[in-house]
């Protein structure tokens, strides 16, 4: 792992969910404002929608992929030491794929009811 | 690999604060609060699925006095984020690199995600919005 070793794919991959985000990111941020209130049952209702589960799947994925990107390349832009740096985006990599894997299970389990 | 200490890019101590390299790092710190935050938007759909108790505990962390600090200083980060990333990509594409461009472009960039901020917070907050 590291810039050094994939950084034109890395380069690529930044951008590309750059440019999904635009109109993922601005949907959910302006569904959530366009409800009528922000109570369990009018979030549930409108996150079950088929179109706001798809929606918000698509997010997701897309959102913590970009931004595993974005925080790995801090850490190799001020982590100095090879093993340290290593240990970083490995725990950087765990934590975004157990984050990430638990709020899509989430809107599965919204979507299909439990 | 000899570890000896050598002078980093830019030289920070003695480099003269300007908007480009200011907002430059702005993006990434608004990039790194955002990925804080999205612990918290995982932590918000986990308490969706896990019913009405569960849901009710993260709303009131989240509509309590920090929760809507945090909130409305993730707002300006997400919407800054956005629009200046939207920014990077003409440059990518090669557009508007000349200094006025630059320098216009990214006040307009802060100004726009500021005025957004301060409108939908102050719908939130005082207008007739439940």
């Amino acid at each position: 792992m590291g810039s050094a070793k994939e950084g034109v794919a890395h380069w690529w991959a930044q951008r590309v969910s750059a440019v999904a985000l635009i109109p993922l990111t601005l949907w959910f941020f302006f569904s959530l404002l366009a409800l009528p209130d922000l109570q369990f049952d009018t979030v549930k209702i409108w996150l079950g929608l088929p179109i706001s589960s798809l929606l918000a799947l698509l997010l997701v994925t897309v959102l913590f992929y970009h931004s595993y990107l974005g925080t790995s390349v801090i850490v190799e832009d001020y982590v100095h030491a090879a093993g340290a740096k290593l240990l970083w985006l490995l725990a950087l990599r765990f934590l975004y794929v157990l984050a990430g894997a638990a709020a899509l299970f989430a809107i599965l389990r919204v979507a299909f009811g439990s | 690999m000899p570890q000896r200490a050598r002078p980093l890019s830019p030289h920070v101590r003695i480099y003269r604060w300007q908007i480009g390299n200011t907002l430059s790092i702005l993006h990434r710190i608004t990039g790194a609060a955002l990925a804080l935050g999205l612990l918290v938007l995982s932590y918000w759909l986990i308490s969706l699925a896990g019913g009405a108790a569960a849901y009710a505990a993260a709303m009131s962390v989240l509509a309590g006095p920090a929760g809507t600090i945090a909130l409305i200083g993730w707002t300006f980060a997400f919407l800054y984020h956005l629009l200046n990333g939207i920014r990077h990509l003409f440059w990518d594409a090669g557009l508007g690199f000349e200094r006025v461009q630059r320098h216009l472009s990214g006040w307009v960039v802060v100004l726009a995600a500021l005025g957004a901020t301060a409108c939908v917070w102050g719908l939130l907050l005082f207008g007739t919005h439940p």
